[in-house]
């Protein structure tokens, strides 16, 4: 053979195994609205920097007349290529087209191999996943591809950033991969995600349920959290990665980069944000962008226990990691779901090396059985764990209210915090005084011949004693009371001079966190 | 706007349909059985009016391939029985009523 035709034999080979499933499937992929793995991985990433691996790998299943088909690419197309402008990252692609994007065990090696690849060279990995699930002719050995990729994310985790997009159905064990790594983004009406579906659900339990309502892109972004980003279209949810990785650095031995430094845009006065009654609510969300760059914040999980906010916003061109409790909604509470939210974020900032910025404003935590019972003790621990823990600079701004176990778990000073910042408003008490003047004075207004008269008079007493920020500031709890005006200004300055933060821990494996 | 109550006071506040569809604290009651998992009913062995004491087999619950024994936690009489064999349950169903 001359090298001219071994390179023609070489070009139809490959053009062969690009085909995927073949045009039908290709059609019946779009008919539903969605790209095929090789289009979405050319739409995200940068033009033309997509260097595919392992295209000719095939399975070796003889089972079930399993050698007589030849999946192409085993239905999964992995590689490297740049995003966001020349950023190296690993991606793959479950190709639905072939076989439904079933996993055996060469299809999951090929992802391994690749995340091998980014662990070593520091590099994001995203997956898109659209698969049908286990490729069951393969029995145990599909089995077997899946827990090594679950080995690989845990491994991984912490290590190099690790995005997951559902582009499809992702079922049983396959969503475990997802759920392991560190952002999971759905697209509406395209993402589907549970353990078991509809009809095992109808047999087993007689329960019947959509697939949308069980598992679509809504349900993983507002009832269960299992998702961190809503998209209504694939090229939305792709915006929306780059977007997330701009903030971000490329593994846990840098820090992210930082860009130009802007000032907040004029229309967010954060003097007129904020209500002087604690009782009333605001968005918390505009004090961020009143002292953030651009007035920019990249919201994480916006639809999922709203009464926490967590994102990325930048002070001065760097990244920094905010935590805030949301006044508007539930009080601004921590809860069952709020402290898994905000303490997961806190250890991704923390691993890799983003430094905290807690915004206080919160009652407490959530009283109720149904809380109790749900476990808000050692859900509510994770808060306390991951702050504690955490080692990058910890900056925290008191804006009103910061009461009892509350005030502890939101980043205090106990904890660790190293600039703790309170606002003129702030109130840092055990308790609002009505809840304080009902159990301190409770004889005094019992015995009293006009016990509301007292009972206010008490409430008014407390307030003037303990609803400021000096009572804390004269034990040293809080470092400074600032004017709102010089908050940007604040904690720019904080950031800038824990810049370099080391801190000595004792070594150990790994702690217990109360999961 | 909404409220919510914490330590006797109240904030104004949106409110989540998750905190809105809160169910309050039911203490458990032996007398009302009720399925622990959804499944079919298998066998029902007593009929109302039949006195059963503690231990004594009530029905068959079938649920994830498994035949699960309901037995009566407690002494009484059988006062109503809410369901029939071949029947599917959701989970807290209520089965059966004991006086």
């Amino acid at each position: 053979m001359s090298i001219a035709s071994k390179i023609l034999d070489f070009f139809t080979r490959k053009s062969k195994v690009v085909e995927g499933g073949g045009e039908k499937a290709i059609q019946k992929q779009q008919a539903m609205g969605k790209m095929t793995a090789r289009e979405r991985i050319e739409s995200l990433l940068d033009p033309d920097s997509f260097q595919e691996m392992d295209l000719f790998v095939e399975h070796n299943c003889t089972d079930f007349n399993m050698d007589k088909k030849q999946l192409n690419a085993d239905g999964v197309v992995t590689g490297t290529g740049t995003i966001y402008g020349g950023f190296p990252v690993a991606i793959y692609a479950q190709d639905f087209t072939v076989a439904g994007g079933s996993l055996g065990l060469a299809h999951a090696r090929k992802i391994t191999k690749l995340m091998d690849h980014a662990v070593k060279f520091g590099m994001p990995i995203i997956g898109i996943n659209d698969s049908g699930g286990a490729r069951i002719q393969e029995g145990v050995n599909s089995l077997a591809g899946y827990g090594e990729i679950f080995y690989r994310n845990t491994r991984a985790s912490g290590v190099v950033p690790q995005i997951s997009v559902i582009l499809g159905p992702c079922a049983g064990g396959a969503v475990y991969s997802p759920a392991l790594t560190d952002f999971t983004f759905v697209v509406d009406k395209i993402s589907k995600m549970f353990i078991t579906g509809p009809e095992v659900i109808k047999s087993v339990l007689g329960e019947e349920i959509s697939m949308e309502d069980l598992g679509g892109a809504r349900v993983h972004t507002e009832v269960t959290g299992n998702a961190h980003f809503f998209a209504e279209s694939e090229i939305e949810c792709f915006e929306q990665i780059k977007k997330l990785l701009s903030y971000i650095p490329w593994n846990n031995r840098k820090t992210a980069d930082a860009i130009k430094p802007r000032e907040p845009k004029i229309t967010y006065d954060i003097t007129k944000v904020i209500p002087s009654d604690p009782r009333k609510p605001y968005d918390v969300r505009n004090v961020i962008k009143s002292i953030s760059d651009d007035s920019d914040f990249f919201e994480i999980q916006d639809g999922w226990a709203k009464n926490v906010v967590i994102g990325f916003a930048r002070f001065d061109g760097a990244t920094v990691g905010i935590v805030a409790n949301q006044p508007m909604h539930l009080a601004g509470v921590l809860d069952v779901d709020s402290s898994d939210k905000a303490a997961r974020f806190i250890r991704y900032c923390n691993a890799f090396n983003i430094p905290l910025l807690t915004l206080v404003d919160l009652p407490g935590y959530l009283p109720g059985a149904d809380q109790e019972h749900a476990g808000v003790i050692r859900h509510g621990a994770k808060i306390l764990y991951a702050y504690s823990e955490a080692t990058v600079p910890k900056v925290t701004l008191i804006l009103r209210k910061a009461y009892g176990g509350g005030y502890i778990a939101m980043c205090s000073r106990h904890l660790g915090a190293d600039f703790v910042y309170a606002w003129p408003t702030a109130e840092i008490a055990v308790m609002g005084s009505e809840g304080a003047a009902n159990i301190i004075f409770r004889r005094e207004i019992m015995a009293s011949s006009d016990p509301e008269k007292t009972r206010q008079e008490k409430i008014k007493e407390y307030t003037d004693k303990f609803s400021n920020p000096y009572v804390a500031a004269s034990a040293g709890h809080v470092d400074a009371v600032i004017n709102p005006e010089d908050t940007r200004k604040s904690i720019i300055h904080a950031l800038m001079v824990s810049k370099n933060k080391e801190e000595v821990t004792v070594k150990r494996k790994h702690g217990i966190a109360p999961f | 706007m909404e409220k919510i109550n914490i330590d006797f006071t109240n904030y104004e506040t949106e409110l989540s349909e998750k905190f809105k569809n809160r169910k309050n604290f039911e203490p458990h009651n032996p007398k009302m059985i009720s399925s622990i998992i959804p499944g079919t009913i298998i066998d029902v062995f007593v009929k109302p009016g039949v006195n059963v004491r503690e231990g004594d087999k009530l029905l068959i619950l079938e649920a994830m391939k498994m035949q699960n024994l309901v037995v009566s936690p407690v002494r009484g009489k059988v006062k109503d029985v809410r369901i029939k064999q071949g029947q599917m349950v959701p989970k807290n169903h209520l089965l059966i009523e004991i006086e």
